[in-house]
């Protein structure tokens, strides 16, 4: 019984993901794109927990749906001008586009069926924090005290690129 | 196993319904009589003037990329908390240097000015 | 069926193929740069499945946590670019954004 509703419950994620990232690439209205990007991050950060991470399923919630959303939000209201930009080219690229990427999946699907996948024996779920904040700590040192110095830069670079007030385009 | 996260699902099920549910109730009980007067934005105030849509400031956009700097910060220093006790002082010195360097931007972009709000 | 390594890997291909075509077929920068979002998501799933079920430990998840890092910044700094396009040429359409062309 309770694998049936584990199995459920997996495939709602499942569908979750990959139903609002299509609607995140195919709506016409930039703003739809962006709620339905919203829902597939929550639905990452579920599949995150049915993988025993649960450290980075709050942090995906953190800082993909608290922070690179909101960006992605600000960036969206800062550009738009009243229903003007096509979001979409030109059907002429839109189909080589969905060919291509259809190759590319079919390759991909190959791979994951025809790999002989070495999986080591099925463990217990466990909290993880602790485990992510030693290796933090000692293996992954370089890298964390690196990520720092990157987002001093990226910091630094955008307010040099956006310290211009953004003016409204004149309407004449 | 995932027992644990039974609550968080029953949370987000009841949150989806509850939201569901007011707009079906409150669109089938809700009594619909609309008079020009009603559907003005401000029913008894001052008619707005221009396009709603007016663009915000950009400050708002550097206000939240200060934010999820941040952000990232507290994300890292949750699991360093968590055995904070084993680390000791390295630990410690480990995470200040991080702290440092993410202050080293904030005093920059407090000196250009950019959080001046004007 | 047990829900294994595959599952995963099919969701994160299906992820990884959406944002590829979005990239490609949007104009509007700030789209291509949701496609994006879509891509680093579908490689973390991939790094989180993989430490999961192939390796012991658990340093897939720190690779996922700092490509999250990474992705923050990527997307402070694409925005900005964004920002300041919008500035010189009143349009976020990348194919507007041409003045480099002989």
């Amino acid at each position: 019984m309770e694998g049936i509703i584990y199995k459920i419950v997996f495939y709602l994620f499942a569908v979750l993901t990959v139903g609002s990232a299509l609607v995140v690439v195919t709506s016409r209205n930039i703003v739809h794109s962006a709620f339905a990007l919203l829902f597939t991050f929550f639905g990452v950060a579920g599949l995150y927990v049915f993988l025993s991470a649960d450290f980075l399923a709050a942090t995906q919630v953190l800082i993909y749906v608290g922070g690179i959303l909101v960006l992605i939000l600000f960036g969206v209201m800062l550009t738009r001008k009243v229903f003007d930009v096509k979001i979409f080219s030109g059907a002429g690229q839109v189909f080589p586009a969905a060919v291509g990427v259809a190759v590319i999946f079919f390759l991909l699907a190959t791979v994951i069926v025809k790999t002989p996948w070495h999986l080591v024996g099925e463990r217990a779920m466990e909290p993880t924090t602790a485990e992510i904040g030693k290796l933090l700590m000692t293996d992954f040192l370089l890298p964390f005290e690196v990520a720092s110095v990157v987002l001093l830069a990226a910091l630094v670079g955008a307010v040099i690129l956006i310290r211009k007030e953004v003016r409204p385009p004149k309407v004449d | 196993m995932l027992n644990e996260y039974l609550p968080i699902l029953i949370l987000f099920i009841i949150n989806i319904a509850f939201a569901v549910g007011i707009i079906i109730f409150s669109h089938f009980l809700g009594p619909r009589k609309s008079s020009a007067e009603k559907l003005s934005p401000y029913e008894s105030g001052v008619p707005p003037v221009g396009d709603t849509r007016i663009r915000f400031s950009v400050k708002f956009y550097l206000i939240a990329m200060l934010f999820i700097v941040f952000d990232i910060e507290v994300v890292f220093m949750y699991p360093w908390a968590v055995i904070f006790k084993k680390l000791g002082l390295f630990g410690f010195v480990e995470m200040f240097v991080f702290i440092g360097i993410l202050l080293i931007g904030y005093v920059y972009v407090w000196k250009k000015g950019a959080l001046k709000w004007e | 069926m047990i829900i294994g390594l595959e599952h995963y890997l099919f969701i994160s291909a299906i992820l990884f193929s959406l944002g590829l075509f979005g990239v490609l077929t949007r104009r509007n920068a700030v789209s291509i740069l949701m496609g994006i979002e879509l891509i680093l998501n579908a490689a973390n799933l991939n790094f989180v499945a993989f430490s999961r079920f192939v390796t012991i430990g658990i340093s897939g998840q720190l690779f996922a946590v700092f490509v999250i890092i990474l992705a923050a910044a990527e997307a402070a700094v694409a925005l900005a670019i964004i920002l300041a396009l919008y500035q010189n040429i009143k349009s976020v359409s990348v194919d507007e954004a041409d003045a480099m062309k002989g």
